[in-house]
C-alpha cells in the first residue's frame, strides 16, 4: 500500500511539473530563475541528507561532485547538441545528466573507499580537499575552459526537466531509507560499532550511501549547467558545499521534508536579503554554531528527546 | 645541488611553520578526541595581529629589531591563547558529551565565522605583512644564498618546539596534561581538573599557531583573512602523518609535509602543490591510519 500510494505522488509530481512547464514562460524570469534554484539546491540536499544525515558520514565534498556532474553533462550535450537533428534532442539531456551522475559517483567511490572506513573527521578533511581538487584540475584543463569557464551550454533544463528530477531523487531517497539499505544507514550512523556486531558490512553501506548522494549531487550539476549554460571552477567552490551542508543542518539531518523546507528558505532568504549579502557567510556559520548548540536535530528536525534520555543513563564516552 | 640545497633550506622552513600548527591539532586531540577545525584560522588571526601591532610596536622600541619581533610574537601568542580558550569555553565546552559529529559542525561553524568575520573585519584584499627581521644575506656565492629570513624561522620554531616539549614532558601540568591525553576518566578520578588542562592545551595550542602565523607572514609576506584554510589543512595532514595525538610525530610530519611540497612546486608544477597533500592523506589513511609513530588504539565499547 505504501509503495503503491508513494508511486502516485511520483507520478503527480512529474505531470504537474510537465503541465506547469508549459506555462513556464508566464512566469516572471526573475521568480522562474528562483523557483528553478530551488529545485537544484532541493536535490543538492536531500542528497547530502543521504550521506550527512542518514549514514551519518560528513561530507564536505558536494559541490566537487556537482561540478563533476555540470562539466561531464556539458561535455556530453555540446557535442551531441551541434551533431543531431531535432528529434533525438530530448533524449540528449536524460543522456547528459546520467552521465554526469555517472561520473559523479565513480569519484564518489573513488574518494569513498579509502576514506569511509576510517572516522568521521578524516572523510570531512579528505571530502574537503577533494573538492578543491576538483576545482584546481579543471582551472588547468583547456577543453573545459579552465578558469574562464565553459559556454555555450545548451539550455535544455526547463521546469519540467528540474522538477521531475527532483520529484524523483525524493521518491528515490525516501524508498531507499524505508529499505533494508535505510535501517543500514541508520544502524550505521546511530553505533558503528553496535551495527559492526550485528554483522552489519558498515563500510559497504557508508559507501553506498556516499555514491548515491554523489550520483544525485552529479545530476544537480547537469540541470544547473543546462539552465544557466555558462560554468565555471569559482562556482562549485568549498562555499558552496557548506551552503548545501548548512540547509542539511538547518533543516535537520535525517529529516527529508526539514531539509527541503530548509532548501527551499535558504535558497529566498538570500534574494530577499540582498542588502546585507555580506553578512550572509558570517549569518550561516553563526546558526550552524548556535543550532548545533541549542537544537542539534535542526529547526524542522524531529526531536531525539527519548535518545537524550538514554544518553543521560549511560556513562559520559570514555576516552581511549 | 645547490638548487637542492636551497629547496632543501625553503622545505624546512616551510615545514617548520607546519610543524607549529600541526602540534596544537595534535594536543587537542589528543586531549579532547576531535579535529579543532578552527585551528588554521587562529593561525591567520595569529598574523593579523602581528600586521596590526607591528607598526605600533615598532616605535616603541626605537626601531629595534631585537626586541621587537619577540614583543610582536609574543603579543600575538597572547592574543590567540585568549581567543583559542574563548572559543573552547564558548563552544566546545557545552558540547563536550555529545556525538562526534555535533562538535565537528560547531568547529567548521567557528571556522567559517572567523574566516568570514575576518573578511568583514579585515577586509578581503591580500595585505603586505610589515617587515619584522630586514632579510640581510648570510651566504652569498654563486651557487648558495641564505638569508636571514629562513635562519630566523626555523630557529623561532625550534626554540618554541623545545620549550614545548620541556612543558610537556617536565611540568606537572605537562605531566597532568599527558595523563588527561592517557585515560581523561582516570586522571580525573586522580584529582586532575580536567577544564584546566583542556584550557592549558589551548593556550598552548592557540599560541603555537600564532607564532605560526607570524613565521608565516614573515616568510611570505602577504597575509589574508582565507590564508588559513590550505596551511589548516596541511598541517592538520601533517599531525595524521606523523600519528594523530603524538608530539613529535606532528612535528615530523610537519617537515616531510612541507618538504615535499617545495619539491613538487620546484621540481614538477606549482599548480599541485595543494592537491599533493592530500594525496599523501589519502596514501597514509589507505596504508597506515596510525601514522609514522602513532599506534594503533583500538576502540573501546
Amino acid at each position: 500500500m505504501k509503495t503503491y500510494s508513494s508511486k502516485l505522488y511520483l507520478f503527480v509530481a512529474i505531470l504537474t511539473s510537465l503541465l506547469v512547464s508549459f506555462f513556464q514562460d508566464e512566469i516572471n524570469p526573475y521568480y522562474f530563475q528562483i523557483i528553478i534554484y530551488i529545485g537544484i539546491n532541493i536535490i543538492l540536499a536531500t542528497s547530502l541528507n543521504l550521506i550527512n544525515g542518514f549514514a551519518g558520514q560528513f561530507s564536505l565534498g558536494h559541490a566537487g561532485f556537482m561540478s563533476l556532474g555540470a562539466y561531464t553533462a556539458s561535455l556530453v550535450s555540446s557535442t551531441l547538441h551541434a551533431s543531431s537533428g531535432n528529434p533525438v534532442d530530448i533524449l540528449i539531456l536524460p543522456l547528459a545528466l546520467l552521465l554526469g551522475g555517472a561520473v559523479a559517483a565513480l569519484a564518489g567511490l573513488l574518494v569513498g573507499i579509502p576514506t569511509l572506513r576510517l572516522k568521521g573527521d578524516y572523510l570531512a578533511i579528505t571530502t574537503l580537499g577533494f573538492g578543491e581538487i576538483i576545482r584546481v584540475v579543471i582551472q588547468n584543463l583547456n577543453f573545459l575552459g579552465g578558469a574562464r569557464g565553459f559556454t555555450g551550454i545548451p539550455k535544455l533544463a526547463n521546469f519540467f526537466w528540474v522538477f521531475s528530477v527532483v520529484s524523483i531523487v525524493v521518491f528515490a531517497i525516501s524508498n531507499l531509507i524505508n529499505s533494508t539499505y535505510g535501517k543500514g544507514f541508520l544502524a550505521v550512523r546511530d553505533d558503528e560499532i553496535a551495527a559492526q556486531a550485528m554483522g552489519i558490512n558498515t563500510t559497504k553501506y557508508k559507501v553506498i550511501a556516499f555514491i548515491t548522494g554523489a550520483f544525485f549531487a552529479g545530476i544537480a550539476g547537469g540541470l544547473y549547467a543546462h539552465f544557466i549554460s555558462y560554468i565555471n571552477p569559482q562556482q562549485f567552490s568549498f562555499i558552496k558545499s557548506i551552503e548545501i551542508v548548512v540547509m542539511v543542518i538547518i533543516g535537520g539531518m535525517g529529516s527529508t521534508v526539514g531539509v527541503i523546507i530548509a532548501a527551499i528558505v535558504l535558497t529566498i532568504l538570500p534574494e530577499a536579503l540582498r542588502g546585507i549579502a555580506e553578512y550572509r557567510m558570517v549569518i550561516y556559520s553563526l546558526m550552524l554554531v548556535v543550532i548545533m548548540i541549542s537544537r542539534p536535530q535542526g529547526l524542522f528536525g524531529k526531536s531525539f528527546r527519548l535518545k537524550e534520555l538514554v544518553a543521560k543513563f549511560r556513562r559520559p564516552p570514555m576516552s581511549a | 645541488m645547490s638548487e637542492l640545497l636551497q629547496q632543501i633550506i625553503n622545505g624546512i622552513s616551510l615545514g617548520s611553520i607546519y610543524a607549529l600548527i600541526a602540534i596544537g591539532y595534535t594536543m587537542v586531540y589528543g586531549v579532547l578526541r576531535f579535529i579543532n577545525f578552527a585551528h588554521g584560522d587562529v593561525f591567520m588571526i595569529g598574523g593579523f595581529v602581528g600586521y596590526y601591532a607591528a607598526p605600533h610596536i615598532m616605535p616603541l622600541v626605537g626601531g629595534s629589531v631585537i626586541l621587537a619581533g619577540p614583543i610582536v610574537l609574543l603579543l600575538a601568542m597572547t592574543v590567540c591563547s585568549i581567543l583559542g580558550v574563548t572559543i573552547e569555553k564558548l563552544a566546545y565546552k557545552p558540547l563536550r558529551f555529545r556525538p562526534k559529529l555535533t562538535i565537528l559542525i560547531t568547529a567548521i561553524g567557528i571556522s567559517l565565522f572567523l574566516e568570514f568575520g575576518g573578511q568583514l573585519l579585515f577586509g578581503p584584499d591580500p595585505k603586505s605583512f610589515p617587515t619584522l627581521i630586514p632579510s640581510t644575506t648570510l651566504i652569498d656565492s654563486q651557487n648558495l644564498i641564505l638569508t636571514t629570513t629562513p635562519v630566523i624561522v626555523i630557529g623561532t620554531a625550534i626554540i618554541l618546539i623545545v620549550l614545548l616539549r620541556f612543558i610537556v614532558q617536565n611540568t606537572k601540568m605537562g605531566t597532568a596534561m599527558r595523563a588527561v591525553s592517557f585515560n581523561q576518566q582516570a586522571a580525573s578520578l586522580m584529582g586532575i581538573n580536567i577544564n584546566t588542562v583542556i584550557s592549558f592545551t589551548f593556550v598552548l595550542g592557540s599560541s603555537l599557531a600564532a607564532a605560526g602565523g607570524i613565521l608565516y607572514g614573515t616568510l611570505y609576506p602577504s597575509i589574508n583573512p582565507l590564508m588559513g584554510i590550505f596551511p589548516g589543512l596541511k598541517a592538520f595532514i601533517s599531525a595524521v602523518l606523523g600519528g594523530i595525538g603524538n608530539i613529535p610525530g606532528a612535528a615530523l610530519g610537519g617537515l616531510i609535509i612541507g618538504m615535499t611540497e617545495t619539491f613538487v612546486t620546484g621540481y614538477l608544477s606549482p599548480t599541485y602543490r595543494d592537491a599533493i597533500a592530500f594525496g599523501i592523506l589519502i596514501l597514509i589513511l589507505l596504508f597506515k591510519p596510525s601514522g609514522i609513530l602513532g599506534r594503533y588504539e583500538a576502540e573501546k565499547v
